[in-house]
């Protein structure tokens, strides 16, 4: 028995406007029965193109498999030319002997059907099951991928239920023909970390139990190791390096999977340090000299004092219902938040969708009102600052947003929105605002010939730059950067986060770094609270709280963090966590106080 | 200027210019009563040398007619048109962005408007206000303004809740500076392509209401006017509707293109 799928100087175009653009070229590998195969590459690398290639679903988006071939072992031995084979043939394999999950949960399931009906469906095409048995079939499919309540779950639409319940939804869609092969294209990328760890456990188990092959597309390293037998690195469309998981972790070939292993950070690396510390960026060394030198003075530069100060903070939202609009519940998004930030220090939030990080970060600026509670900044009361005295105020506290796709005007010019918030304050005009912008370009490392483009012309961790330069602008003592690195690529991310610190250090700046990666935020905080439902449950110096974590909720959400390392796998046998209660209330509902035990000094816990 | 320079902007601006061309030269060239000189020799005669595109049921030119037309059908549709963007886009830009009560007022004195057929409500203003050019457009301008106030309440909506106008409220940039340098930048493509079609409409509002005698007077000449007038000898004479039907379509299809082009090249990320 050879090869499941065989993949032979795969070349794939695509047709676009400004002539034919290359996808993918000279890929080839093979899967082996019952593997898990991870493909891993930052965005553009070709990774989807060629699991979409193998369902031949490429032409659907505009491509052309131009040459190469592709072979598919079926079901009774005979070998497949999946590249030639006609639609009809494919209709046979998608679905069937091939299962196909996608990245985002809430959209691969169509809303208007209900569970039974996308799960039945398939069955009866495919395997020509009777309604009832599939429904049968169905039903045990919910159970192989532990639904609880199967049966009521059938009769409900995919908005009832919850993003990781829908994606073990659309993982038993994929596993209902039995397929011999499941592609699985960012699985898990757009759910929390707690449910990824239950995600990927699941995969893992499902191969073990099918003897099923895994075809396994991502970007996350550290998910690499904890779910690949073998890997594939793609850069730019091409294969970088291919090995087992072993060799690819700890005896990497090629220069590009070095600097991309070293760009990860690894939960626990910073094990028996206190202060941050910047990424290793292969051939960096002068960055790296630089950052030994910071290293050994931190304190020296760092004035010491507080820069933040909030105090039982509460923000809270209304659900409007009836015919009349009237506020019905609230949401409880922040509930009785309190925590100090020093001057050049940073304070990391750190929770799972929902938590109320960035509501509490918003709340700070009053970008969102806040329902109660005191906000001080460098000793000036936030929220009793009436709207003029808060658009002075705001020159001091700046933020960075988390797409840099969405945070900059499409419509302007770089120069101009980083000049904008200088213009506001009146700090400077004519040439002295215009070397003030070069400055700030400088300082955030963009060259100065981009102040006159426009931001669809950069790249995503440039325009993140900018962003940062933005927030730069008018000398802020406050900088809040909500989830500022999670949408870019990991080498892109590790160089904007250290630019972040070097900030840090020469202009003593304060971060609020709201962020879901505890691994980053082990890199870069000096502080960090944990967020559960809108409380902060357990806060402290990082060393603390990664190191000693007393809240149940924090050893959950550590725990489930993936690690960039094959040696240390986690996800063997099925994960589940509790799943998070909804945080609407009724009107009038009085929550009791957030009160904190000291469990050691700066390290309080939530009494529950 | 060079990226007005596709098949799609020449054409476009070609036709536009070229509208706007006769709609200014023609009444200099021709003189007034040529559009109502009566050739009774050659009542709705087909195109010959005499009448190139033959002549109505009165026997007067059709070419003439559909030159001297072009003025008073721009000059009320366009008119009309840039009335209700000056009325509607304030309008929808702050019910969109000011939102709560203001919005509510704003919109539920829109859907007012609406629920009237546009040109019923063009007709009732045209009918108080008296039967002149001037009342036109502001019946037209007026039965229009709803629908372009619904469509930038829409945009606003949507590009303001979009990070970077929340980045340039958390930089201290005024509610008036966000208005007018990040939202409005931002819905013009909607706003243009609204502008263009509603050109289109608004050539045959001003033919409805004059075919109910209360937009052009006859015997003045628009392009609205004379296909309504064409409409009794469709069977005999079909020219009478085609000339100036395709002096219509010629007009929006211009216009039409010349609003992508300008859309495209408003926009940076096309460059």
């Amino acid at each position: 028995m050879g090869a499941l799928v065989e993949i032979d100087h795969l070349k794939v175009d695509f047709a676009t406007d400004g002539g034919t653009v290359t996808g993918v070229e000279d890929v080839s590998f093979a899967i082996e029965p019952g593997e898990t195969l991870c493909v891993v590459g930052e965005s553009g690398s070709g990774k989807s193109v060629t699991s979409l290639s193998l369902m031949r679903l490429v032409e659907f988006g505009g491509g052309r498999i131009a040459g190469g071939s592709l072979t598919f072992q079926r079901s009774d031995g005979s070998l497949l030319d999946v590249a030639g084979a006609s639609p009809q043939v494919m209709g046979e394999i998608r679905g069937n002997e091939i299962g196909m999950i996608f990245q985002e949960p809430m959209t691969s399931l169509n809303p208007v059907f209900t569970i039974e009906r996308q799960l039945t469906d398939g069955l009866m095409l495919h395997k020509g099951l009777s309604k009832e048995a599939a429904r049968g079939r169905a039903l045990d499919l919910l159970r192989q991928v532990r639904i609880p309540e199967p049966e009521r779950r059938l009769r409900q639409y995919p908005h009832e239920l919850s993003g990781g319940m829908r994606q073990r939804v659309v993982i038993a869609m994929a596993m209902a023909c039995e397929p011999r092969l499941l592609i699985a294209d960012e699985p898990t990328t757009a759910l929390d970390v707690t449910i990824q760890a239950e995600i990927l456990a699941l995969i893992n188990r499902l191969k073990r139990e099918n003897g099923m092959a895994v075809l396994f597309i991502t970007h996350d390293m550290a998910v690499v190791a904890q779910m690949a037998d073998r890997v594939v690195v793609m850069y730019r469309g091409r294969i970088v390096e291919t090995g087992t998981v072993e060799e690819i972790f700890e005896n990497p070939r090629e220069d590009y999977t070095r600097a991309l292993l070293a760009a990860v950070p690894k939960l626990g690396e910073m094990r028996g340090t206190s202060a941050p510390e910047k990424m290793r960026l292969i051939g960096d060394e002068a960055a790296r000299a630089t950052a030994a030198a910071r290293a050994a003075e931190p304190a020296a530069r760092r004035k010491a004092g507080v820069l933040l100060q909030v105090k039982n903070l509460t923000t809270r939202f209304p659900v409007k219902g009836g015919i009349l609009r009237r506020t019905v519940a609230q949401v409880h998004a922040v509930e009785d938040v309190s925590f100090t930030l020093n001057v050049g220090e940073t304070l990391a939030l750190v929770g799972e969708s929902g938590c109320g990080k960035s509501t509490t970060g918003r709340s700070i600026l009053r970008l969102i009102e806040p329902a109660s509670g005191e906000i001080w900044i460098g000793g000036q009361d936030i929220r009793a600052l009436n709207r003029h005295d808060l658009r002075r105020a705001r020159a001091g506290m700046q933020m960075v947003f988390q797409d840099p796709f969405a945070s900059l005007n499409p419509y302007r010019r770089l120069k101009d929105q980083v000049a904008e918030p200088i213009l506001n304050f009146g700090l400077a005009r004519g040439a002295d605002l215009r070397d003030r912008v070069a400055d700030i370009f400088d300082r955030v490392r963009l060259p100065r010939e981009f102040m006159n483009r426009f931001p669809h012309e950069l790249s995503g961790g440039q325009r993140q730059r900018v962003a940062i330069a933005r927030a730069l602008a008018v000398n802020p003592r406050l900088i809040v950067a909500d989830e500022a690195v999670s949408a870019l690529d990991v080498s892109v991310q590790a160089q904007v986060l250290n630019l972040m610190m070097d900030l840090q250090a020469d202009l003593g700046l304060s971060y609020l770094f709201i962020s879901h990666d505890m691994a980053v935020v082990e890199r870069v905080a000096h502080h960090v609270g944990v967020m559960y439902l809108g409380r902060i449950v357990e806060i402290g110096p990082r060393a603390a709280v990664f190191e000693n974590p007393r809240h149940p909720y924090t050893r959950q959400l550590l725990s489930a963090v993936p690690i960039a390392d094959p040696r240390k796998r986690r996800f063997a046998d099925d994960v589940s966590f509790k799943p998070i209660a909804s945080p609407i209330f009724p009107l009038g509902h009085v929550p009791a106080p957030s009160v904190y035990d000291e469990v050691a000094p700066g390290h309080l816990v939530l009494r529950d | 200027m060079k990226r007005f320079l596709t098949t799609k902007g020449v054409i476009g601006l070609t036709l536009v210019t070229v509208m706007a061309l006769i709609g200014i030269l023609a009444p200099v060239f021709i003189p007034a009563d040529a559009a109502t000189a009566m050739d009774m020799t050659a009542r709705l005669s087909p195109p010959t040398l005499k009448h190139p595109l033959g002549t109505d049921q009165l026997g007067r030119d059709l070419m003439v007619r559909v030159l001297l037309g072009a003025r008073l059908s721009l000059e009320i549709a366009v008119t009309a048109v840039l009335m209700s963007i000056l009325i509607g886009l304030p309008l929808g830009m702050v019910s969109g962005y000011v939102g709560g009560r203001v919005d509510n007022v704003l919109m539920r004195l829109v859907d007012t408007l609406l629920a009237f057929p546009a040109l019923l409500l063009a007709l009732t203003i045209s009918a108080v206000l008296g039967p002149n050019i001037q009342n036109t457009i502001i019946a037209i301008g007026v039965a229009f303004t709803p629908y372009l106030a619904r469509i930038v309440r829409g945009e606003t909506l949507r590009v303001a809740q979009m990070p970077y106008v929340e980045a340039a409220r958390a930089a201290g940039t005024t509610d008036s500076l966000i208005l007018t340098r990040h939202i409005l930048p931002n819905i013009m493509p909607a706003v243009i392509v609204q502008a263009t079609i509603s050109v289109a409409f608004a050539i045959l509002a001003e033919a409805g209401l004059s075919f109910l005698g209360l937009g052009t007077q006859p015997p003045a000449a628009s392009w609205g006017l004379m296909i309504q007038a064409s409409r009794d000898y469709l069977d005999r004479a079909p020219w009478t509707a085609l000339v100036p039907g395709a002096a219509v379509a010629l007009t929006v299809l211009g216009l039409n293109m010349f609003g992508d082009v300008l859309r495209d090249i408003l926009d940076p990320r096309t460059k």
